[in-house]
């Protein structure tokens, strides 16, 4: 399958995710809804910001941007309001997406901005050595919570639904055909769609807390999992600790970068029948 | 008259395996083995291309094909212990 692989910069190649990270199966998920939508290299651009996840743009083969820390989203507004008719997608972790870059987050959210962000959520800070997030479960360890963690740990797929998001999914790095089918639906989403990937971190999450190699750290995400639909029939204690997986939220609304272009048009077409056009009309005004 | 039983081989990309087996460990048919650190496909007649591994491999290291065409190596053609600066000097 050299089509697969025309898609990563393979000289870049073996990446630098630890032996069993799942932010690769991601990224190859990500490339495999791309390859069965047939999207013209040339109109994808991805974007990251800082973290273990972040370095996925590296090797993908695509116009890709590294920016600064939780701020992808702000560079990828950016790139959709210069360029609407690029595909723009977002790599993102649970750290950058939710703490440092959650103003971004939600607000892209709120505008429906046509952009696919894909979190992957390893609900620890891994580059830095595994600090907890806002995604660490409660009472799990980490290396700024070595008695447990305190805090509540975000539910990301309801913030982006509550947030506007039009389309949010969520799956994780064992039910990758499922992973690969909400990417292709959210990068048909004209709109903000959000997919959670969560992955597992076995040289920290998994070592801090003793849940063993990345065979049983996916072994425990894979129990934790319930899909949408099995969830739906299911008696609510069976479903407590659990998270949901599947399609989530699609309700689709106006994009943003689509409603302002139409407000420029209209604003230049009001200046039609106006002596000079408009451009005289801006030059004269204060 | 039973149909005849499909043929896959194993593309294996020995410089991109970690070995962290999760590929062995998600082969249903017991398929995959890891030597020396790396994947080896140990009973690649057993297998009947599920992609499982192919999906979860965090490394683009494994490729499973059907044996009805060409067989492709086109791993083996590119050198990928070259160092990247080697390709943009």
């Amino acid at each position: 399958m050299s089509e697969f692989l025309s898609y990563f910069r393979q000289d870049r190649l073996p990446h630098i995710w630890c032996p069993g990270c799942g932010h690769g199966t991601v990224t190859g998920a990500l490339v495999r809804a791309i390859d069965r939508l047939g999207l013209d290299k040339n109109k994808v651009c991805v974007v990251s910001g800082i973290g273990c996840s972040s370095r996925a743009v590296g090797y993908l083969d695509f116009d890709t941007l590294h920016t600064a820390h939780g701020r992808a989203l702000a560079f990828a507004t950016g790139i959709k309001m210069a360029r609407p008719d690029l595909k723009v997608i977002v790599m993102t972790g649970d750290g950058d997406c939710t703490a440092i870059g959650g103003n971004h987050f939600i607000h892209a959210a709120r505008r429906n901005i046509g952009i696919t962000t894909i979190v992957m959520n390893n609900e620890t800070y891994g580059m830095t050595s595994g600090q907890f997030s806002p995604m660490t479960p409660k009472g799990m360890l980490g290396t700024t919570a070595p008695y447990g963690n305190v805090e509540r740990s975000f539910d990301l797929c309801e913030l982006a639904k509550a947030a506007g998001a039009t389309y949010v999914g969520r799956s994780t790095s064992y039910h990758v055909p499922l992973l690969i089918d909400l990417i292709e639906k959210a990068l048909q989403n004209d709109g903000f769609s959000v997919v959670e990937a969560v992955t597992q971190c076995p040289t920290y999450l998994g070592r801090k807390n003793k849940l063993g190699d990345a065979v049983q750290l996916l072994n425990w995400i894979k129990d934790q999992a319930v899909n949408v639909k099995a969830a739906a029939v299911m008696p609510k204690e069976k479903l407590e600790g659990k998270f949901l997986i599947g399609e989530l939220h699609n309700g689709p609304a106006p994009e943003y970068s689509a409603e302002y272009g139409e407000l420029i048009a209209r604003v230049q077409r009001s200046f039609e029948n106006v002596k000079g056009g408009l451009w005289e009309c801006a030059s004269n005004s204060d | 008259m039973s149909e005849q039983k499909k043929v896959y081989f194993h593309t294996i990309r020995e410089k991109w395996c970690k070995g962290c087996g999760i590929c062995v460990a998600y082969c249903p048919k017991k398929v995959l083995e890891l030597k020396d650190g790396k994947v080896v496909a140990a009973r690649a007649e057993d297998c009947i291309g599920c992609h499982a591994c192919e999906l979860r491999c965090p490394d683009f290291a494994i490729e499973i094909h059907e044996a009805s065409g060409e067989r492709k190596h086109e791993a083996e053609h590119v050198d990928f212990a070259l160092p990247p600066e080697a390709h943009h000097a």
